[in-house]
Parts: structure tokens; sequence; C-alpha cells
């Protein structure tokens, strides 16, 4: 019985693997659907009656965007944090940091989401104003909301990889005459740079597949490639990530067995493949790359 | 100049350490700002309608603690089982070995499956189930148990009649002079009735009877041509298969959610037991199971439940895939049996903030603070187990 319980979590990834297979194999096999076009088109609006269009890259567009906001906000303050509370934090200080990243982790995606519409849009608004005319659904807003979900993650698995770093690493920078920095930032980092590499893989891969934020703050517009790559890439605009797609396909109840419920199964593939790329990537860098310490 | 580096840097260290703990205060502080008017008590035992002072969070507090219920108690055994396989019963074989360094690289890359894809997997496999070819769609489904079906007729009176059928696909019963039925009356109370067919120039001259302005003759008949309408009445016990959008194909979902993260927690707390306790249990003649069941999980008990319930205040917050398994958002009834509709906290709370006016904004922030109370005593509740049943265990 033990036997089973282990082999469910095989059988779990295998029912994923063959619902997308099967669900997306539907999918081409629809008549106004083609691999080609999938690949290489850059409109995506299958909702349309009669101009349908099912290429992936302006929904992987706006999915990029707003992750790379994120990422840009999340990696360094994340790492930064990480190296603050493993090398430079006093301990009572530490006792007080790390439940607060333990509770901005926990909080739910749906109030970052929230805050990112009513807070961040305005705030931005109101700061930025001046410089360019933010929508109010925008791929700014939604990225930041996503790096502050994403430091966290960042923070704690870059302080674990920090932290195996045995201590006669950084004796030795101070015997030679470094100063605090030198240690953290010249040995320490790059001894545990395996471990923060995989965490930059993880957290990456949390912000591709982040659903509500995007949903609540980034709107239901896909990003608009054919007007040009500029067009598609502005974090002011309205934009739609493959996720946000997803909801909305989903949201309208539709059950009716057409294009657009086959759609979004390929887009769950695409993010599917996404996520495992990122995350055994993430894998194969932790361990491979390891570093032995003696 | 080395020095002044060094100075900078831990500036800077503090400015990035600071922006995390700014944006959980200004986080929490806007959520308490625009919610703290609407947190009232009718939050809690309403139910949502479109006037933003009267929507509240009673079906959603009640679907969060059916699905929570039920995704416990599938995930925690599943995954303490799955966990106690790969740690404790190591395998000695070259291909059982390769076999396990699969199972757990397996449930790494599970736990970094966005949830959507959970959603749109749980709503593939346990509610449609259209792998599986001839059970019918969830609306209709092949298998169904405690459900009766009723024909449902008006009489000329204007009361409602019922008629009990066989089965949903049963042919519409066809009224006949004489056949009994049931007439539920508005206040509920059911009475038989013996239905009488009358041709349509009979029930014109009752109706236009002066001395009968309560239609106390017209009870019962029914004109030859009537058309039912088949209505269903569900006991609390009702199951069908597909499982359809209910809350028990909710919390089958949300458990694959949960899994990898309980079998990850549990095997950490597996791996802090020392080695001595089992080899003591050992020493004394245990069978590996014995020393499983009675030495190692009793002394790993609490790490474990200290991770489940973590991980479980994790499902509680998800909304994603409860959202692609419901489909609709607006349900302001309690769910009657486990394939009803639902609905979960994080669901309504999206549901209020991607409205226009601004008072469900507020609406939606209170709801926030519910949620975000209800999560911090989980966590409390963790923190408390820890330290409470914190025994030393060499």
């Amino acid at each position: 019985m033990l036997v089973a319980c282990g082999l469910f979590s095989l059988g779990v990834t295998l029912v994923i693997v063959l619902t997308l297979s099967i669900e997306t194999y539907h999918f081409f096999q629809l008549d106004e659907v083609r691999l080609w076009d999938f690949l290489t088109d850059l409109q995506w609006n299958p909702l349309l009656g009669n101009e349908k269009h099912f290429g992936i890259w302006p929904l992987i567009c706006g999915t990029l965007v707003v992750s790379t906001i994120a990422m840009l906000l999340a990696l360094p303050t994340g790492l930064v944090t990480a190296i603050f509370l493993s090398e430079y934090a006093p301990t009572k200080l530490r006792a007080v940091l790390k439940p607060t990243l333990e509770v901005l982790a926990g909080v739910p995606t749906v109030v970052f989401g929230f805050f990112a519409l009513t807070v961040i849009t305005p705030a931005l608004g109101w700061g930025l104003g001046w410089l360019f005319e933010l929508n109010t659904y925008n791929a700014l807003s939604a990225g930041i909301a996503v790096g502050i979900m994403c430091i966290p993650i960042v923070c704690s698995l870059s302080e674990d990889a920090l932290r195996a770093v045995p201590r006669s690493l950084r004796e030795g920078a101070y015997a030679v005459g470094g100063t605090r920095f030198d240690a953290s930032v010249k040995v320490v980092v790059p001894a545990a740079l395996s471990g923060i590499v995989s965490a930059f893989l993880l957290a990456i891969a949390r912000a591709v597949g982040e659903t509500m934020i995007v949903a609540l703050a980034a709107g239901a517009m896909a990003p608009r490639l054919h007007e040009g790559i500029l067009a598609g890439l502005d974090p002011t605009r309205e934009t739609q990530t493959m996720t946000g797609y997803m909801v909305m396909i989903f949201f309208g109840d539709v059950s009716n067995y057409g294009p657009e419920y086959y759609s979004s199964y390929a887009v769950a593939t695409t993010l599917f493949l996404m996520t495992l790329a990122l995350t055994m990537l993430g894998h194969v860098v932790r361990v491979r790359f390891r570093e032995k310490y003696d | 100049m080395r020095s002044l580096r060094n100075r900078l840097f831990v500036v800077v260290c503090v400015l990035a350490t600071g922006v995390a703990a700014v944006v959980l205060v200004v986080l929490l502080g806007a959520v308490l700002y625009k919610g703290w008017d609407h947190l009232t008590i009718g939050l809690l035992t309403n139910a949502p309608s479109r006037r933003a002072s009267e929507a509240g969070l009673k079906p959603a507090i009640v679907g969060s603690i059916y699905l929570f219920i039920i995704c416990a108690v599938v995930a925690i055994p599943i995954g303490v089982g799955a966990a106690i396989l790969m740690e404790e019963f190591p395998p000695r074989g070259r291909v059982m070995r390769a076999l396990h360094r699969l199972v757990q690289l397996n449930i790494t890359n599970l736990a970094g499956v966005p949830s959507i894809v959970y959603g749109i997997i749980g709503l593939t496999i346990f509610a449609n189930m259209s792998m599986f070819p001839g059970l019918g769609t969830s609306l209709s489904p092949r298998y169904a148990m405690g459900v009766t079906w009723y024909d449902e007729f008006y009489d000329e009176a204007g009361n409602l009649l019922r008629v009990r059928t066989d089965r949903r696909d049963a042919p519409a019963t066809v009224v006949t002079n004489g056949m009994t039925a049931t007439l539920v009356t508005d206040t509920g109370v059911q009475e038989t009735i013996t239905v009488r067919v009358m041709p349509i120039e009979a029930i014109d001259a009752l109706h236009d009877d002066e001395q009968d302005p309560s239609r106390q003759k017209l009870a019962g008949v029914l004109s030859p041509d009537a058309e039912p309408q088949r209505v269903s009445e569900k006991a609390w016990y009702y199951v069908q298969l597909p499982f359809g959008r209910g809350v028990l194909a909710g919390g089958l979902t949300l458990m694959l959610v949960v899994l990898p993260i309980i079998i990850t927690v549990t095997q950490e707390a597996l791996r802090a037991v020392p080695n001595t306790l089992r080899e003591g249990a050992l020493a004394c003649g245990a069978t590996r199971w014995q020393m499983v069941w009675k030495m190692t999980l009793p002394a790993a008990v609490q790490g474990i439940m200290t991770g489940s319930i973590l991980a479980m205040s994790r499902a509680i917050g998800e909304a994603a895939p409860v959202l692609i398994l419901c489909g609709i958002v607006y349900i302001s009834f309690l769910p009657a049996n486990l394939m009803d509709d639902f609905t979960v906290m994080p669901l309504q709370i999206y549901n209020w903030a991607s409205r226009p006016q601004e008072a469900f904004h507020g609406v939606a922030a209170a709801g926030i603070i519910v949620l975000l109370v209800v999560l911090l005593s989980f966590n409390a509740l963790a923190i408390f187990i820890r330290q409470k049943f914190n025994k030393p265990l060499s």
C-alpha cells in the first residue's frame, strides 16, 4: 500500500502529461489550427468571429514582459537581502526579519493582485504620470506585484545556499585582509553560486506560472505584436499572459468543445513545458555544479 | 577606499532588506485602511449580493472549510505514505534505486508546476472525466445516486404538482385521469392528490365560475396537453460519476496542489529523526514496519503536523485552481451536497476586486483581512505546536 502512495506521484505526472498531450492533439486536429501558425503567427485572438489567429508568441511575450519586470525587482533585492541576513545581520535583527519574510511568503496571491490593482497602479500613475501614460490595466504594476511575491522565494533559497558555505572560506578571506564586503561578495557568493542560480530559476518558474495577480491587474488583451515588437513589449499597456488567457477562457464556462476550449489546453501545455524546463534546469544546476567545500 | 565600499554595501543591504519589510507594512496598511469600515458581522454571515453594503462571505467560508477537509483527508495520508516509502524503505537494487531517484526528481518537478495547470487537470480528470468514454458529461452523468427525478406540472389553480419518474432520461409523463401526484403548497406542505383530466371547455367553465373565487374546484385539474418540467431533488449524500464541478472535485484538485509540499515536508521531518532511535527499535527485535509505525512516526509527527498545517494554509489561499474548476463565480448559497457548486474565500475576494465599483474594493479588502486572520491563526497554530511539543529526540 505504501508503494501505491509512492507511485501516486509518478501517476500524477503521467496524468498531467497525458491529459495535456491528448487535448493539445485535439487542438491541432481542428481545421482552423496549424502547428506552424501556432509557432510563428504573431497574432492571438481566437475569440474573433471570422479572423481567428492562433499564434502563441503574443501570449509568450506578455508572460515574458511581466516576468522580466518581476525578476528585475526580485532577483537583486532577494539576493542582497539574503546576503544581509546571512552575513551581516545581528541575531536579533535576523529573528525579526525572517518571520517577516515568512509572512510575506504566506500571503495569498489574490492579495498581491488586489494590492497591484488598488495601490500600485494609482501610485505609479500619481508618481510617474508626467512621464508616460499608464493604463489602468498594465503590465508594470502586475510585474512589480509578482516581483514582490517572488522576493521571499529568492531570499530564502539563496540564504540556504549562502549558509551552507563553511566558515573556513570566510575566515580565509578575512585572513588575507578582506573586508566583510570582500568576503561576502567575492568569496561566499561565488562559492554558493549553484544554489543561487537554482533559486533564481525557481523564482522565474514561479513568476511565469503566476495567475491571480495578472488576472486582476494586467488585463485581458493580448499584446499586439503585429504592430511591431515595441508595441507588444510596452509595459504601460494592457497585456495578457498565458495564465491570464486560461483564466479568461475557463471563467466564461466554455464547455462546448470548440477551438477556444482546446486553445487553452495548448497554452497550458506551453506553460507546463516552460516551467518544467526551468525547474529541471534549476535542479540540474544545483546538483551538478554543487561545489565541494572540503 | 575598500572600507568605503564596505560601508556602502551595508547601506545597500539595509535598503534592499528594508524593501521587503516596507512592502509588507504598506500592503497590510493599505488593506486595513481600505477594509476596516466594511468589516462587519454581516460580512461573515451574509451571502454575496449586488449591493456592496450587504455582501458577505458565508458561502465562501463554508466552501473553504469543505475543501480544506476533503483536501486534508486525501492529501495527508497519501503524502505521508509516499514520504515514508521514500525515506524509510530505501531500495537496494539498481533498478529500484533509479526508480527512487526518478520519484524524487518527480516530486521536485511537481512542486514547481503552476497551480493553474493543476486546475485544468482537475477539471479534465475529476470534474468532466472526459478521458474515460461512456461516463456522460457532468451535467448528465452516467451514474448518480441519491437523486429522485420528478415531473412538475402546474394545475389549473396554479398549484405545483409533482409526479415521480424513474430516471433522468425517462420519457415525459403523460397525464392520465386518476393518477396520483403530490401537491406542494407554498409553505412546503405536501399532500397526495388525484389528478383529474378535463377537456378544455370544462376547464374554462370552471375558471369562469364566480361562486368559487379560490379555485377550489380547480385543484388537481390538468388539461390533456399539459407539459411537465423535469426537476430533481438531491439528497445530502448525492454522488454522481463524473464528479462535476463540485466540492469533491475541488478538494481533489487542491490535493494535487499540496501533495508535493506535504511529501517534501514529511521527508524532512523523517530525516530529522536521529538514526539511534531507529537502530534501538531494530535492536529490540522490531520489524521494519513496526519500527516505522511505533518509533519513527511518533518521533516525527510534530514536524509532519507543522508542515502539513503550513501546506494546508497555502491551499486555503489558492484561488487559481478553484477558479478553473468552478467557472461561475457568483455563488450565493451554501453547497448542499458533495457535487454542488461552491466558492472559496480567495475566489470571492477576486470576484469583488475585479468589479469596477469602489465600494466592492473596500469589501474585498475586508475579505482579505478575514482571510489573512485565518491564515495567521494557522501559522500561529503551527508555531505553537512546534514550541509545545518540542521534545528532544536524542
